[in-house]
């Protein structure tokens, strides 16, 4: 078992809210055009976009927290050390996969060590990279929303605005990191499938099952 | 002026003297409380606070500005503003609306400074050029800066009317050639209300200062330093074509149907979402109209930076240093475009350069299967 049920659970509700919280995104920045003779009386259409908006992004908090919780109660694959960026062995990995994986040199002599059974350290990196920027996401999109909530949780991102010179800046944000989010879902899923298809340990697969191949005798070294 | 020399009148005597009813002495403290969001019973202190304090004298700066805060203050609803506030009484030093000019003006106002230190209260109206050791702007032989910082040290209070002087305005837009700065910036040690917009609401400002006057200190402030009662809530949350914003009806532009319906302006580039203000409870000249009522969207005046915060016509913020006019969703685009070829291109190249370990495993994977069979 390489990722447990948690960590997937988190992976896929992540996945769902952020597909909601783009699609509303763009729907709230952009709104589409309709001409029509309605009269808002009985409608609330952008209401509840925004609604389902809001809802999805409190999904994201909740999911994001229950990952932090897991970092430090889950299996190795899934713990904060994994994720540490601080050590020799992540960048000499570092290098490898980039060598390997991204520039695409073939290797001599191939060394079962350098295939990561959970993340690569490249993806790492990127995870980390995500996770800052969710902060990001979250603290400015809780900015907006505090002033329009009785509740306390987003009122604690009410500095936010402020710190960074008002609302349209904090917007401007917001939209630029969503653009971030599309890019890095674009090549995750891309390189998900490549590894699938060179490696063929399963990877696609196992973000729904939770199990990879492995050789035998590393399962032992890693137990 | 001439009444510095008299024993101070407390402004209940001064709007009695200057032919005010006590009636309308009431209405006006009433009004005032409920521009501040007070309580009813607050009315009571509020008057009271206006009968037994003696006014408080006021310098009211002109620097880098169109002068329009001061137009927007003598509009202001009540006529006691401008009658007791602004004009007659307590205004010791303005350039624009007193008598005297020249000598006289500088005298009144160093005589002011120096009579009541610590007790006047400064207001300041546009920003502060620093650039070219400030000479963009002087004022009887001093720069602006030097004029703010005499005027400040001795001050009670500062307020500084209008975005120029809490965020520079339209002279500080880029490139900001007389390097113009919001007075915050230039002092640092004192408490300065800033009361944003182009120009701030008449009623805000009056509002502001009777806030001082009555209750001797500074209103409750944000954390932009702007008086809560004003700069709580946005445009858009009090604007009476929510409605429309929650319906998903908008106008796309000024002149088709929807725009003549009355729909939300979002689409048309209004910030009336992103600006904090009253303009949509207070409204403007008495109460008349303010612009998303009047078919224009909001462009977010009170907000700092608001002149290169994009273009006031469109929804999504525009990109420097990319073409022309990119905006965010089109560089959105072409990165996703570009990175799909990226992604295009290393899937070719993956072919290729590892064909040898794909084929090796593919055998490996058919041998395997055999033997599952046999």
């Amino acid at each position: 078992m390489v990722w447990e049920l948690p960590v997937r659970i988190f992976h896929w509700a992540n996945v769902l809210s952020l597909l909601v919280l783009v699609l509303t995104g763009f729907i709230i920045a952009d709104p589409p055009a309709l001409l029509s003779n309605a009269e808002p009386y009985n409608l609330h259409t952008f209401g509840i976009v925004r609604f389902i908006h809001f809802t999805a992004a409190y999904v994201f908090f909740f999911v994001m927290i229950l990952r932090l919780y897991w970092a430090f109660v889950g299996n190795q694959f899934s713990s904060w050390r994994a994720f540490w960026p601080f050590s020799k062995k992540m960048w000499t990995n570092f290098r490898h996969v980039v060598k390997v994986d991204v520039l695409l040199q073939n290797e001599e002599k191939r060394n079962l060590k350098n295939l990561s059974i959970g993340h690569n350290s490249v993806a790492t990196l990127s995870y980390i990279a995500m996770f800052l920027l969710a902060l990001l996401q979250i603290a400015t999109g809780f900015g907006l929303y505090a002033d329009m909530s009785g509740w306390w949780l987003p009122k604690l991102f009410s500095w936010v605005p402020a710190f960074f010179g008002g609302d349209f800046m904090v917007r401007s944000i917001h939209h630029f990191s969503m653009w971030a989010f599309i890019l890095f879902a674009l090549v995750h899923v891309y390189l998900v499938f490549y590894h699938d298809w060179l490696e063929g340990r399963g990877e696609v697969s196992s973000m729904f099952g939770g199990f990879k191949f492995v050789r035998n005798e590393r399962i032992k070294k890693s137990e | 002026m001439s009444e510095s020399n008299e024993k101070r009148k407390t402004y209940y005597e001064s709007i009695i003297k200057q032919g005010y009813s006590r009636r309308d002495f009431m209405k006006f403290t009433t009004y005032m409380a409920a521009f501040m969001g007070l309580k009813s019973t607050m009315v009571g202190q509020i008057a009271k606070s206006l009968e037994t304090t003696p006014r408080l004298p006021v310098i009211w700066e002109h620097y880098q500005e169109c002068t329009c805060c001061s137009e927007s203050f003598i509009r202001s609803d009540h006529p006691i503003v401008a009658d007791i506030i602004l004009d007659k009484i307590s205004l010791d030093y303005t350039l624009t609306l007193m008598a005297a000019s020249g000598h006289q003006a500088e005298a009144a106002k160093n005589e002011t400074m120096r009579k009541y230190k610590g007790e006047y209260i400064l207001c300041v109206e546009g920003s502060i050029p620093l650039g070219d050791d400030g000479n963009y702007c002087c004022i009887a032989g001093k720069t602006a800066k030097q004029a703010f910082l005499e005027a400040a040290a001795g001050a009670k209070a500062i307020i500084a009317w209008g975005s120029c002087a809490s965020s520079g305005c339209v002279q500080s837009a880029k490139p900001n050639p007389t390097e113009a700065t919001p007075i915050h910036k230039i002092l640092k040690n004192k408490p300065i209300i800033r009361v944003p917009g182009c120009p701030p609401i008449g009623e805000v400002m009056a509002g502001v200062i009777v806030h001082v006057v009555a209750f001797g200190r500074l209103p409750e402030l944000d954390r932009q330093g702007r008086p809560k009662a004003f700069y709580s809530k946005r445009v858009h949350d009090s604007c009476y074509r929510r409605p429309y914003f929650d319906a998903g009806l908008f106008a796309e532009t000024f002149d088709d149907k929807n725009s003549k319906e009355g729909y939300c302006l979002y689409n048309l580039g209004c910030k009336g979402p992103s600006t904090y203000n009253s303009c949509g409870t207070l409204k403007w000249n008495n109460g008349v109209s303010y612009p998303i009522q009047s078919g224009h969207g909001c462009i977010g005046c009170s907000e700092d930076k608001f002149w290169d915060n994009g273009p006031f016509y469109e929804r999504i913020p525009k990109v420097p240093g990319f073409s022309i006019e990119a905006s965010a969703d089109d560089v959105g685009k072409v990165a996703a475009g570009v990175l799909a070829g990226g992604i295009a291109v290393h899937a070719v190249a993956a072919n290729i350069s590892k064909r040898k370990e794909l084929a090796g495993r593919i055998k490996r994977g058919k041998s395997n299967e055999q033997n599952i069979d046999s």
